[in-house]
């Protein structure tokens, strides 16, 4: 396909990048919240429906993050190539904790013993918190920005990754993704587990805010390059106004029982922060720190016109179906979760 | 010289008194010094992650042709066993794909983690098939995974049908893009180098010419075939097993005859692919072809049979195939093949170790396909379960797919080397700049005792699930299948 040449591709990269990212964060975050939270629930059977609630949709949900990988690698690779191999060891960790919950899912409940399900159970919730909170600590180093060489090769340590800033964009996303998976297992569940669910959207939401709260005011004190463009135009506030509205929207929706709208509010407010990440990051996608000029862009990391042209071909038939069979694919197993005998 | 030729050759060897071996002071460490740098970890890493995910994805391919084929019988005959079946080897399916899943992603990050250089010089070319991977085929398969696994009961019998027909073309294509973005390393095309600010690159100057790579069609149909002996294989395994402790005889039976059809087929074809990709790599990678038979003298290359390269020497002694046979075989490109004399040393692959892996995968493709129709022929004749010696190798059969396919991408791989893309970018200029041994050290560490952990767990799993067998109450569908006739088709 031919694209006009106004169409500024790098641009379209840096969105649709975002747009898979996003994809990622709605989707995974709620099965990875639900890990976190599985520990909290103590029976054998609820442990069971909450695996359940997320069993046929939960490998969909991770093949965002591996399609935007392969985005990132496809239209970034600079990007791609210095922040993997600058975040190695980070990254072998997340690895690692991506591995125990795959398998932990679908290996717990294939034998009785206690033992062996606790030792899944505990896999599965530890290697849900792992990844959660590193992939906010690798968003906040980013938002932070990273130091790079001339080359555009990461210059720092990886104790250096851990300073506090990024520390706490990472619980953020730890109580981010437990608000809501709480959410969600409040919406898939019913009886006992479910008043317990609700009982858990209320302080995983405080711990959520607060949280939040804390970021934004680092985030203007420490990174104000992350909010400059929003000063320069205002009209961007409505983003920031939308996200507290979706956030306030939560507990009314949860109030009233309408728990398929609260987490739709959970969702818009995760939409609304990547995009004031994006608006505030583009269009840097590795800010360098301390020194601005080396910063890898959306303009100097990209690969040649022509493969974001191609690839733009390839996401224009991919994307509308991969959204296709998504859809159904929530469609097909709306309602509350029961137990059968396919069942984890 | 800077090349990664030295540490090469003397992959685990203590000797180090190659002139190239040091490569970059960041690639020693001091306990390991010159013995383990960070190129041969990161080499070892790849092999043990790319090598130990690749046994699980022949499985979910060749396992999902058959249940395309099992269901498929259901919806036509109806037969109770044909649902019995589907329940049992999607169980299986679930069971390998889980691990295929999970292992894959640690492939995805690691060009980036290991091979961060590469990244940057391949990305343009590279990434658009790693993302067309993404999109087309992983979504494809892992949602539709969601109705084969959890769908029996909520959706009719036809829709049931069409997701497993879409899993099992999902994990098709996913073999489809991948093994583009490695023939394209083998053989590229389509490309021309740029010099960026950052180095030099390679940039698409032609997407077809990429994805239909003079070695790209040969190598999938050979990849693809051996997945489907790697499903096939596993039916007969537990399905022989079954027959000599006469347990599920009537599940054993129908499921050997899947089995065995489709291990037939994919036998044979292997047998032709293969012929197919030596001539490919005798006109394209002429020092890879060299090394897998030991040829080092240009002239008519000969076939072993099997034997053993001194590479000191620079021979070979072994079992050849008649000089006739070899020159039908390879016709006018086996007669005037180059031999390793004609590349410097620090351009040839270790060759006795790859001659070794190419050998072991085309010895055991021989006798996959002699089982497989001494085995067809003898369920033919009726008399494979009296067969106890065959039914006895059939239980073992299912390693050789396995043996097979990681000899074949270990001898394709080490074949390739010192280059990482043929011709274009060593191997040891490759390298992530910024990682350092000791990480590389930890996360190899950390990898073989995850997998060890995950591979003892399945073997486990499968043992049990083999034990435990079909399930009785599997005879009658439930829920929505169960009033679904065929009608809803
Ligand atoms: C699309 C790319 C791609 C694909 C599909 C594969 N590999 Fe590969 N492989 C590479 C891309 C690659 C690489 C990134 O290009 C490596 C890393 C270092 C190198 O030289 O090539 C490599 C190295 C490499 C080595 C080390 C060779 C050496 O250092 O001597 C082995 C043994 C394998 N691979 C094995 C496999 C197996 C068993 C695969 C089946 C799944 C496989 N590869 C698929
Ligand atoms: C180094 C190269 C490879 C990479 C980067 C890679 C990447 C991946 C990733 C990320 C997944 C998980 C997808 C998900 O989350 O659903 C996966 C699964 C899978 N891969 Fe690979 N892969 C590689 C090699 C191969 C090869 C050579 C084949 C087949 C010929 C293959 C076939 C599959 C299949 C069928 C699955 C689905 C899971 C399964 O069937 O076990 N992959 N791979
Ligand atoms: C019986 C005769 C066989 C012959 C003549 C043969 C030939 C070849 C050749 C020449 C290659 C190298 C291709 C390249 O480097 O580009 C190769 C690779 C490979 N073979 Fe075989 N093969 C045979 C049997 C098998 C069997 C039975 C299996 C598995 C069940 C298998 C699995 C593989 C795999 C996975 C690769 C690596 C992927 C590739 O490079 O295509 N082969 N084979």
């Amino acid at each position: 396909m031919n694209f006009p040449d106004w169409l500024d591709l790098n641009l379209v990269w840096f969105v649709l990048v975002g747009v898979l990212f996003t994809g990622y964060a709605l989707l995974d975050g709620f099965d990875l919240g639900v890990g976190a939270l599985h520990l909290f629930t103590r029976t054998d059977p609820h442990r069971r429906l909450m695996l359940n609630s997320i069993g046929p949709v939960w490998d969909g949900n991770e093949v965002w993050l591996v399609t935007g990988g392969g985005a990132l690698f496809a239209a970034f690779p600079v990007v791609y190539a210095t922040v993997f191999s600058g975040f190695y060891l980070a990254l072998i960790l997340l690895l690692v904790a991506l591995i125990f919950r795959a398998v932990a899912i679908e290996f717990r409940s294939k034998q009785p013993m206690a033992w062996w399900r606790r030792m899944w159970d505990v896999g599965f919730a530890a290697g849900s918190v792992l990844s959660s909170f590193l992939l906010g600590v690798a968003m906040g180093n980013i938002a932070w920005g990273m130091p790079l060489d001339e080359r555009g090769e990461f210059a720092g340590t990886f104790l250096g990754l851990l300073h506090p800033y990024a520390l706490l964009v990472g619980v953020t996303a730890v109580a981010l993704f437990m608000m809501h998976g709480a959410i969600y297992v409040v919406m898939k569940t019913e009886g006992d587990l479910q008043a317990q669910a609700r009982q858990w959207v209320r302080p995983t939401m405080i711990f959520f805010i607060l949280c939040y709260a804390v970021t934004t005011m680092a985030t203007l004190l420490y990174a104000p390059h992350m909010a400059a463009r929003m000063r320069a135009n205002p009209w961007l506030f409505t983003i920031a106004l939308a996200n507290v509205l979706a956030i306030a929207n939560i507990p009314r929706e949860i109030h009233h029982g309408r728990d398929f709208r609260a987490f739709l509010s959970s969702g818009c407010a995760m939409i609304a922060l990547m995009m004031l990440f994006g608006l505030g990051l583009f269009p840097n996608l590795v800010p360098s720190n301390p020194d601005p000029i080396r910063s890898l862009t959306a303009y100097n990391a990209s690969s040649s016109p022509k493969t974001l042209g191609i690839m733009l071909t390839i996401a224009i038939i991919g994307v509308p179906a991969v959204l296709a069979y998504t859809v159904s694919i929530y469609w097909i197993f709306r309602g509350k979760v029961k137990l059968d005998r396919m069942s984890y | 010289m800077r090349d990664g030729y030295g540490s090469m050759v003397h992959w685990k060897s203590k000797r180090n008194t190659f002139g190239g071996f040091v490569l970059r002071d960041e690639t020693k460490i001091g306990m390991h010094a010159g013995v383990m740098d960070v190129l041969s970890l990161s080499r070892l890493q790849f092999a043990l992650t790319a090598g130990f995910h690749y046994l699980y994805p022949p499985l979910s391919i060749g396992l999902g042709v058959g249940l395309v084929v099992i269901e498929g019988l259901w919806l036509k005959t109806g037969r109770p066993i044909y649902h019995q079946m589907a329940r049992f080897w999607t169980k299986v399916f679930a069971l390998t794909f889980a691990i295929g899943v999970a292992t894959g992603i640690v492939l995805e990050f690691e060009f980036g983690t290991n091979w961060a250089t590469y990244s940057r010089y391949v990305g343009d070319v590279f990434g658009s098939a790693l993302a067309a991977e993404g999109i087309f085929a992983f979504f494809l398969e892992s949602g539709f995974l969601a109705v084969l696994l959890f769908g029996w009961d909520k959706v009719s019998r036809g829709m049931h049908f069409f997701a497993t027909c879409m899993v099992c073309l999902g994990a098709h294509f996913s073999a489809v893009w991948i093994v583009v973005a490695n023939s394209w390393q083998q053989t590229p095309a389509g490309y021309m180098i740029e010099q960026t600010a950052l180095g030099p690159r390679a940039v698409i100057t032609d997407f077809w010419a990429m994805v239909f790579n003079p070695s790209s069609m040969e190598r999938l149909s050979h990849v693809v075939c051996g997945a489907w002996q790697a499903g096939a294989f596993l039916i007969i395994s537990v399905s022989a097993f079954y027959l000599l402790r006469r347990k599920h005889e009537e599940f054993a039976k129908a499921s050997m005859k899947v089995g065995l059809g489709a291990a037939v087929v994919a036998s044979i074809l292997q047998i032709v692919t293969g012929h197919q990709s030596a001539l490919g790599v005798i006109r394209n990678q002429p020092v890879k072809m060299a090394a897998f038979e030991g040829h080092y003298e240009t002239g008519e290359l000969p076939i072993y049979a099997f034997g053993w390269v001194d590479e000191a020497s620079e021979t070979v002694r072994g079992l050849a195939v008649p000089r006739a046979v070899s020159r039908t075989m390879l016709g006018k490109a086996g007669s005037t093949a180059k031999g390793l004399r004609e590349f410097p040393p620090e351009d040839r692959p270790r060759v006795n170790l790859t001659f070794q892996f190419y050998h072991l995968m085309v010895g055991v493709g021989m006798a996959l396909m002699a089982v497989a129709l001494a085995g067809s022929f003898l369920c033919w004749r009726g008399a494979l379960s009296r067969s106890r010696w065959l039914l006895w190798i059939m239980v073992f059969s299912v390693l050789g797919p396995q043996i097979a396919n990681q000899t074949g991408w270990f001898a394709a791989e080490m074949g390739r080397q010192p280059w990482v893309v043929y011709g274009l970018l060593r191997t040891s200029d490759g390298l992530s700049a910024v990682v350092k041994a000791d990480a590389v050290l930890t996360s190899l560490i950390l990898f073989t005792l995850v997998y060890l952990l995950l591979f003892a767990v399945f073997v486990h799993l499968l043992n049990e699930k083999i034990r435990h067998g079909p399930d009785p109450s599997d005879m009658k569908p439930g829920g929505k299948l169960a009033s679904g006739g065929r009608a809803d088709l």
